[in-house]
């Protein structure tokens, strides 16, 4: 039987430029870049030095609370520089790829047999622990946790959507595997989110509870469905895992070697004809879809909702299944305040007088920062029961017990990306939340 | 619009930092953010937004306020000519009423802004939007013959006192609009009330009585007005909040925008009606005799629940508390109203003194959900 979600606050963006289901592989990349930022909650340590000449699979850093955790190389080759920023804090990792990778050995192992310390054992070593993160906090996991579920969502609600069911077509018996392997790791039971209107191969998944979510975006965000059935208290932590890397799982206890290899969509205005391409994580995309972009376009590493601008320094980001091309957005626009008669968008306003007009969103800010003034907007795009307002002024402040009343280990920022959006303010809650499960972190570790 | 650009470009560096004005950039970006939306890109945070900002937020309203401006000057110059006894077109109406009005925005607007424009170059952080709204909602719902000084008086100390000292828009507790009318009721008393202020004074007019409908009531006096009268708003009264009409055209855009709360209105009008049917069974005097649907359409109510109850910035923030704080806002314009004669400002007191509990009614509504929360929370752990 499935479990239905249906929300009814949220909002469908509709942009030109959906990813045609058709698969590329990309060429090689001249240059591959990890950015210890991707793994978020982690202090990196380093193992590789200058120079050194990495396998896929072998160790870059680990983390210094915890040094079973291991970031490894996505692609064999030389390290080239490692790049620091301010207080010699560790930017990136750049490799200078090989011709052709060459894979670490791990001995493989056979699911259905091994037990849960085997195969944590087997993830951390080979970097895919990393690939779970954890709730709350939304940071990578810890080994030592006792996730009392873990949460697959299947299904990308957000803008120019990513297909799983297409990513994940040939893959079924990996992503079982993986299942399988997960189930280990936790008493409790996993969910998988799927979109209620079509049907997915992800339904035929074994020994798990399938959710049908209905509703406009973020319905395929976990922390709705957290909410409502495994709802967090003082103790319990839950696991979240996109389905691209329990398919990894499910490869390399397979196959005995880490490859990181994945397919990612290509969507967006700015790109001449969006579609899927086979991709190695850290790419440098600037040569590899030179061909792919129109001029003047501002390149995001994921969708236009989460993302991260990436244009100046173009890496696809470790963790991300998305890179989306809009339009900069950089000129100015001659009164284009004017209700009614300035540029209008999908909004919780109702200012568009001409709705039928196709409009090209691009990355203009579109006003200038303000105190908070209107409320009802956020409350419009925001499913969970939590005040968001609220919590966001508790947020400003840093004020930990009442972010903790508020609701704020029930939220991840991407529960917010849709309050930057509609935001008459201009305020950027995404960052504000980030910032306050920070404090929270660091005042309750 | 290439001149315009080239124009703002032009003068750019001197607001910039390390120019000759850069203390003024302020009052720079005010100007040019008014004319050009910026080609500012996103830093962080969702890369696409919406194209709403405060401007277009706050331009709508002004833009709901224009048929109760246009039919307020019209209404001064029909009230002046009935009185005087003269023959008259409506056009010659609206012309005097303009005249009479004109000078009261600009004052409003040049007094606001200016102290506006001070605390942002002071601040050195942008001039917000804000006072678009309060500088057309103050002269609306003055008296007409009001002296240009306590206009001005008053407009300084709802600005300065009633939002600058709490960190401008967005942080003040109560309607600085309404703050500015509670600040003149208050230290100017017989320039806000009476019989003589809501009509400029014909010269040689013997019966002049320009009392306004409550006032009336209040006094006991037979009332000459029809409904038809009060639902168009051709009766004395403070300038913008006579003709409930044109308000509800200004609503209407409000509520078709989804810039004002609905459920503020609805809220508003049901706590009036019931308060006043209230009274209507209770009967003691001609105040709570008076009609309870006829209650809707006088004192200002309209407009005060309209315009002034919705400001999301003092009202509730939570749905739940928005639906108690406008019933209560109601019902007790119309309890001041009838209780107080002498109060015909219910409307006023109401949302002035409900903008400072709509903190508390959040408060207890937020409570609600935390209790829910935290026994959730510590059941399971323990």
């Amino acid at each position: 039987m499935y479990k239905t979600v249906k929300i009814s606050k949220g909002l469908n963006i509709n942009l030109k430029g959906d990813a045609d289901r058709l698969l590329q592989k990309a060429s090689r990349s001249k240059m591959y870049a990890v950015k210890p930022n991707d793994f978020y909650g982690i202090t990196p340590k380093l193992v590789a030095r200058v120079g050194d000449r990495v396998k896929v699979g072998d160790v870059l850093f680990f983390s210094k609370k915890d040094d079973r955790i291991k970031i490894t190389s996505p692609v064999s080759g030389q390290i080239e520089e490692i790049v620091r920023g301010e207080k010699r804090k560790i930017l990136k990792i750049l490799i200078k790829p090989d011709t052709e990778d060459t894979y670490k050995e791990f001995d493989s192992l056979d699911v259905a047999q091994a037990d849960k310390t085997q195969i944590l054992d087997q993830l951390l070593e080979s970097g895919l622990f990393t690939y779970i993160k954890q709730r709350p906090y939304d940071i990578i996991a810890s080994p030592d946790d006792k996730p009392k579920a873990i949460f697959i969502s299947a299904y990308d609600s957000a803008p120019l959507s990513y297909d799983y069911d297409f990513a994940l077509r040939n893959r079924q018996k990996d992503f079982q595997t993986g299942i399988d392997a997960l189930k280990k790791l936790t008493e409790g039971k996993i969910y998988i989110i799927t979109n209620g209107n079509t049907v997915s191969d992800f339904e035929k998944t074994e020994g798990v509870e399938i959710i049908k979510a209905f509703g406009p975006h973020p319905v395929g965000n976990v922390s709705i469905h957290i909410e409502k059935f495994e709802p967090l208290d003082k103790n319990s932590i839950v696991w979240v895992v996109n389905p691209v890397s329990v398919a990894l799982m499910g490869s390399f206890f397979s196959a005995g070697k880490y490859n990181p290899e994945k397919h990612v969509a290509l969507a967006g205005s700015k790109v001449k004809k969006p579609h899927y391409i086979s991709i190695i994580p850290g790419a440098d995309l600037s040569d590899i879809i030179k061909n792919d972009i129109e001029e003047d376009a501002r390149l995001i590493s994921g969708n236009v909702l989460t993302g991260q601008n990436v244009t100046k320094e173009p890496f696809l980001n470790y963790f991300d299944h998305q890179i989306t091309a809009i339009p900069s957005g950089n000129k100015p626009r001659f009164m284009g305040w004017l209700p009614f008669f300035g540029e209008n968008r999908k909004s919780f306003y109702r200012f568009n007088l001409s709705p039928w007009r196709k409009v090209k969103y691009d990355g203009n800010l579109y006003g200038e920062e303000r105190a908070f003034v209107m409320n009802e907007e956020f409350e419009s795009v925001m499913p969970l029961s939590i005040y968001p307002t609220h919590l966001l002024k508790a947020a400003i402040l840093g004020d930990v017990e009442k972010m903790e009343q508020l609701g704020i280990f029930e939220v991840a920022p991407e529960d917010f990306a849709l309050l930057d959006y509609i935001s008459s303010s201009k305020i950027d809650t995404q960052d504000l939340i980030r910032k306050g499960l920070d404090e929270m972190k660091i005042q309750l570790g | 619009m290439k001149f315009l650009e080239n124009f703002f470009n032009k003068y750019k560096p001197l607001f910039d930092e390390g120019g000759k004005y850069e203390k003024l950039r302020p009052a720079y970006m005010a100007m040019y953010t008014f004319a050009f939306v910026p080609g500012e890109t996103v830093k962080k945070g969702a890369q696409i937004r919406d194209a709403v900002d405060l401007k277009r937020v706050m331009f709508t309203v002004v833009l709901a306020l224009i048929p109760a401006t246009i039919f307020g000057m019209w209404n001064v110059g029909y009230q002046y000519f009935t009185q005087a006894g003269v023959a008259f077109t409506n056009w010659e109406a609206f012309v005097f009423g303009f005249w009479k009005v004109i000078p009261l925005i600009i004052v409003s607007y040049v007094v606001g802004l200016g102290i506006e424009f001070y605390f942002a170059i002071v601040r050195g952080h942008e001039v917000n939007e804000g006072y678009l709204v309060s500088g057309l909602l103050i002269p609306l719902i003055m008296p007409v013959s009001i002296p240009l000084w306590i206009l001005a008086l008053s407009v300084a100390f709802a600005v300065i006192i009633g939002k600058e000292v709490f960190g401008g828009t967005g942080m003040n507790i109560v309607n600085p609009a309404l703050l500015a009318r509670a600040f003149a009721f208050f230290a100017y008393p017989t320039f806000m009330s009476g019989n003589e202020v809501w009509i400029p004074k014909p010269e040689n007019a013997d019966a002049y009585s320009g009392e306004t409908l409550l006032g009336a009531l209040g006094q006991g006096n037979h009332i000459a007005y029809t409904w038809k009268d009060m639902l168009f708003g051709n009766i004395p009264g403070s300038i913008g909040e006579t003709s409930v009409l044109m308000i509800l055209i200004g609503a209407a855009l409000l509520l078709f925008t989804k810039v004002a709360s609905w459920r503020i209105m609805v809220s508003g009008f049901l706590g009036a009606a019931l308060m006043a049917f209230i009274f209507n069974l209770w009967g003691a005097n001609p105040l709570m005799n008076f009609p309870w649907w006829q209650h809707l359409l006088v004192g200002g109510l309209a407009f005060g629940v309209v315009f002034m109850a919705t400001d999301p910035v003092t009202a509730a923030q939570t749905r739940r508390g928005k639906w108690i704080y406008g019933f209560l806002i109601g019902m007790f314009a119309i309890m001041i109203r009838v209780f107080n004669p002498a109060y015909p400002e219910g409307v006023m007191l109401a949302i002035l003194l409900m903008n400072v509990v709509a903190p508390t009614i959040d408060h207890y509504v937020v409570q609600g959900n935390i209790k829910k929360r935290m026994k959730r929370f510590n059941k399971q752990a323990a």
